[in-house]
């Protein structure tokens, strides 16, 4: 959350939200939450565990970029 | 029963000490939820309680309909980061164990407005053409 938080302060595009997946199990159900931390952005674009600043960013500008998602 | 031992508190004020501006947490409960709402709202009074410059508003989606839905909520318990703006930075359900200590720097980092990023991160950051969503899920532990 650390990035992503740090990320929506730097642009004023960027929301961050963090979900505490066994109080929404429907949520985590839906984004398919099998392990955390997982990020799911835009709902295009969803990785897991902790990943290094440039690497997120490039998940986020993929997302941004409407690229098809990866895993 | 407090959420924070005095140990923790301890700790908190020394990060609190990097604060610059003030901070609302706006917290989104509902007699409704579950236990964890209340939890919630207690949680973020014991952290308000340790800087002068943090305020908490506590809503009932249920009620304050617009206020929910302008800050984009849709569940509870849910807590909003605010800084000298909106930044977006939204916790759903506790934020306690691990996400503790996100929920101390999103308290910084909104007080600050200054992220810890680079300054590539920050130049691309920018340059964005469209509005991104990052969800983070996580467990307590």
């Amino acid at each position: 959350m650390r990035l992503a938080q740090h990320m929506a302060v730097a642009s004023s595009r960027v929301r961050a939200e963090c979900i505490e997946a066994t109080e929404f199990p429907e949520m985590a159900q839906r984004y398919r939450v099998m392990a955390v931390p997982k990020i799911v952005i835009n709902d295009r674009v969803e990785f897991e565990g902790a990943l290094p600043e440039s690497q997120f960013l490039a998940a986020v500008l993929q997302a941004a970029g409407g690229e098809a998602a990866k895993g | 029963m407090p959420f924070l031992s005095a140990a923790d508190e301890q700790a908190v004020r020394l990060e609190f000490a990097k604060l610059k501006g003030p901070v609302k947490l706006t917290v989104f409960a509902s007699e409704l939820g579950g236990e964890t709402n209340q939890q919630t709202v207690a949680l973020a009074r014991e952290v308000a309680a340790l800087s002068d410059q943090i305020s908490v508003q506590v809503l009932n989606p249920l009620i304050e309909r617009e206020q929910a839905q302008a800050y984009g909520v849709e569940a509870t318990p849910a807590i909003a980061v605010e800084g000298a703006a909106d930044y977006g930075i939204r916790f759903l359900g506790i934020p306690a164990g691990y996400e503790f200590a996100n929920l101390i720097d999103s308290i910084i980092v909104a007080s600050t407005g200054e992220p810890a990023l680079s300054v590539a991160t920050k130049d691309a950051l920018d340059g964005l053409g469209e509005d991104v969503t990052i969800k983070v899920f996580t467990t307590p532990t």
